[in-house]
């Protein structure tokens, strides 16, 4: 089991948002997360990745049987936990280019590895760029800054198939891509596509998991995950919305 | 019981009646005579104090507590130099310690039809027309009571003259080195440069120290630049936590002159830095950068001033700080626009980040504007790290401490890269990176 959560619970300023997560990806899956807006899907992501606001209240997330919510967030990183921000930050004065050759640098440092130097590192990005049609001059500006919100999201790509993380979480990746841009970003995910990886789809849209094909489909509603199917539960979505699913659920907690 | 105290300025002024005894034969020269008048201003203002608005924040009790030695030996030998000086600088390099004029480890290279370099007391002499021409007109000792004081003692520093049409291909720096190991030493270099018709001119003064015990440098620099001159100047700061600087800068821009400033404090106990510019002529361009890096107990203070007195003439400022510790900054930017001076561009802008809770800055643009047809702006932002972008960062497996340094040293650089010397631009950069890891 590559990634395993266990009852997560997580709250923001004293407003609990996730409510009892239970989720198990295997190295090799795709899983899709779907859900109705302020259900939780960006909470839960960050909270994989680590970012400190969020107060875990408890349970657990073991990823490849080490306690993730020990880690500081690069550790994560440095560990293969990678998360495609559904709002990518602008860095003023930071290119893009340095900003990935000091993160990956610090990912070998993590593992004991030497840095790579300047030209070895300048052939991966230009491989991995042209895998995602990412401009190189992109790459020589400051990172997202005054980036379209497509070159945003197409940047997050990017970064991901530069690091080659074991796990990739991409939040609402799709949302703000052309139909060009989406299916390249696709292509660019089942490039990375492995047994020995894994990647977690948080997606609204049918549409993008036309391409990219999800061995499981889960729907989070009010911080927990109500139903999980496969890839046709998707369809069902996309054509009946969400009103039968909160009803249900609704009436259970009532 | 009766406690004796040593007072500054009582101190000083006893010293200034010594030295004038001294001098007996040259007591009436015109130099000395504004010197004496600029010790009675020194003698009625004293010494500022947290009353007087443009030292509310700045409060000078401990430089004053302090006696210095303003005649103070010092112990550099070359290899110490090697140790403090900037590194790699080619041009002509100047070291003034403890104040005197260091010639035997100063380097001048460029020709004398390009500039006349001279230590300012010989200039008084060998330089008498133009030296009296010039001194004292621009910097204000009738009413700054740091000023009347450096007035009063000048003497040390550097006279520069660049002749009509000249371009200085070398840069000049200057380097004002306060050795107090032995004890505190007190300095007052006082600068007269002098660029005229269409020349051209690098110059820097850095201000360092060696040594625990305190500094005191009370510096004054007056820039005169005539039409078309063409003058960069830096200013670097790299002393103690013990050192207590006051240092003003006073510009004349005429007509079609480029005047660029950067400013950089990087490390020193109190720092009041006036930086006054006058643009007194047309289509001038006056640029100001500044960057600051309070820490500790330390507290850094900008003042600046564009005087825009003539019309269609540019000013533009930005002044960036990181504070940390229980560090203070100030930043008082003034802008005029004299009724004369319509079609001015001024623009201004101060940015910080606090790094520490218990750091504070404190900011204040003033804008004085009496012409009607002009485009004036300033901000000022004070603001914590960015959390959003150190998380990203992270997430990307970069840790906080390389995060950070990278996200300050981002937040520097476009005031870093004005400096237009490799070697000035390369020391700054390794003692920033430095500080921020
Ligand atoms: N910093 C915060 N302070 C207060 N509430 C927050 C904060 N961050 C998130 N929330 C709340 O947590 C809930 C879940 O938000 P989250 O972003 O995880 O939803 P989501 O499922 O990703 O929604 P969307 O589909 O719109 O992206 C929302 O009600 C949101 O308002
Ligand atoms: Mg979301």
């Amino acid at each position: 089991m590559m990634l395993k959560i266990n009852d997560l619970r997580a709250s923001i300023e004293g407003k609990e948002i996730l409510r009892g997560i239970n989720l198990e990806v295997k190295a090799g899956e795709v899983h899709a997360i779907m859900g109705p807006n302020g259900s939780g899907k960006s909470t839960l992501a960050s909270v994989l990745a680590g970012r400190e606001e969020y107060e875990v209240t408890g349970g657990e997330v073991l990823f490849d049987e080490k306690d993730l919510l020990d880690l500081a967030p690069e550790a994560r990183a440095a560990e293969g936990i990678f998360l495609a921000f559904q709002y990518p930050v602008e860095i003023p004065g930071v290119t893009t280019i340095n900003f990935l050759k000091t993160a990956v640098n610090e990912i070998r440092k993590y593992k004991g590895q030497p840095p790579l130097d300047a030209a070895q590192f300048l052939k991966m990005v230009r491989e991995k760029a042209k895998l995602v049609s990412m401009n190189d001059s992109l790459l020589k500006r400051a990172l997202n800054e005054g980036f379209s919100g497509g070159e945003k999201k197409r940047n997050e790509i990017f970064q991901m198939a530069v690091l080659e993380p074991k796990l990739a979480i991409l939040d609402e990746t799709d949302s703000g891509l052309d139909i060009d841009a989406l299916r390249i970003v696709a292509e660019g995910v089942n490039t990375l596509r492995s047994p020995e990886r894994a990647t977690i789809v948080v997606t609204h849209y049918q549409r993008l998991l036309d391409y990219i094909v999800p061995d499981y489909v889960h729907v989070l509603y009010k911080g927990r995950i109500v139903k999980s199917g496969t890839k046709e539960l998707a369809l069902e979505l996309e054509e009946k919305g969400y009103d039968w699913i909160k009803a249900e659920v609704d009436a259970t907690m009532a | 019981m009766s406690t004796e105290t040593i007072d500054l300025k009582s101190q000083l002024i006893a010293d200034f009646n010594s030295r004038e005894k001294a001098i007996n034969g040259k007591a009436q020269t015109s130099f000395h005579q504004a010197k004496r008048k600029a010790l009675h201003t020194f003698e009625t203002l004293g010494f500022p104090t947290p009353r007087n608005e443009e030292w509310k924040y700045s409060n000078v009790k401990n430089l004053i507590s302090q006696t210095y030695d303003f005649e103070a030996a010092h112990a550099i030998t070359a290899d110490l130099l090697n140790d403090v000086r900037i590194p790699n600088l080619s041009g002509n390099v100047l070291f003034f310690i403890n104040g005197k004029y260091e010639a035997g480890l100063s380097t001048i290279v460029s020709p004398a039809e390009q500039l006349t370099i001279l230590p300012l007391q010989e200039a008084v002499e060998t330089q008498a027309e133009v030296f009296e021409a010039h001194f004292g007109t621009l910097a204000d000792a009738t009413t700054e009571a740091f000023t009347a004081l450096n007035t009063a003692f000048a003497g040390e520093g550097l006279f520069l003259h660049v002749p009509a049409g000249a371009v200085v291909e070398q840069p000049v720096i200057l380097h004002f080195i306060n050795d107090t190991r032995q004890q505190n030493v007190g300095t007052q270099p006082r600068n007269l440069f002098i660029i005229e018709k269409n020349a051209e001119l690098l110059i820097t003064e850095t201000f360092m120290t060696v040594g625990d015990a305190h500094s005191f440098t009370n510096s004054v620099t007056e820039i005169h630049m005539a039409p078309e001159a063409r003058v960069q100047y830096y200013k670097v700061q790299n002393e103690s936590d013990q050192a207590y600087h006051v240092g003003t800068t006073q510009v004349r821009v005429s007509d079609n002159g480029h005047f660029y400033a950067a400013t950089v404090s990087l490390n020193g106990g109190f720092i009041r830095n006036n930086l006054n510019i006058a643009l007194d002529g047309e289509h001038c361009e006056a640029f100001m950068y500044g960057l600051y890096f309070p820490d500790g107990k330390q507290h850094i203070d900008n003042h600046t001033i564009a005087d825009h007195r003539k019309p269609n003439s540019q000013s533009n400022e930005l002044y960036k700080g990181v504070l940390r510790g229980k560090s203070t900054g100030v930043f008082n930017g003034k802008i005029f626009v004299r009724e004369d001076a319509q079609k001015t561009n001024a623009f201004q802008s101060c940015k910080n980040v606090v790094l520490s809770t218990e750091a504070t800055m404190n900011t204040k643009p003033q804008l004085e504007i009496f012409a009607d047809d002009v485009k004036c702006s300033h901000g000022t932002t004070t603001g914590q790290l960015d959390e959003e972008a150190l998380f990203y960062m992270r997430s990307r497996g970069i840790s906080k401490p390389e995060a950070l340094s990278l996200l300050m040293f981002a937040f520097c650089e476009d005031v870093i890269s004005q400096i237009k010397i490799e070697s000035i631009r390369e020391y700054l950069e390794g003692i920033i990176l430095k500080k921020l890891s």
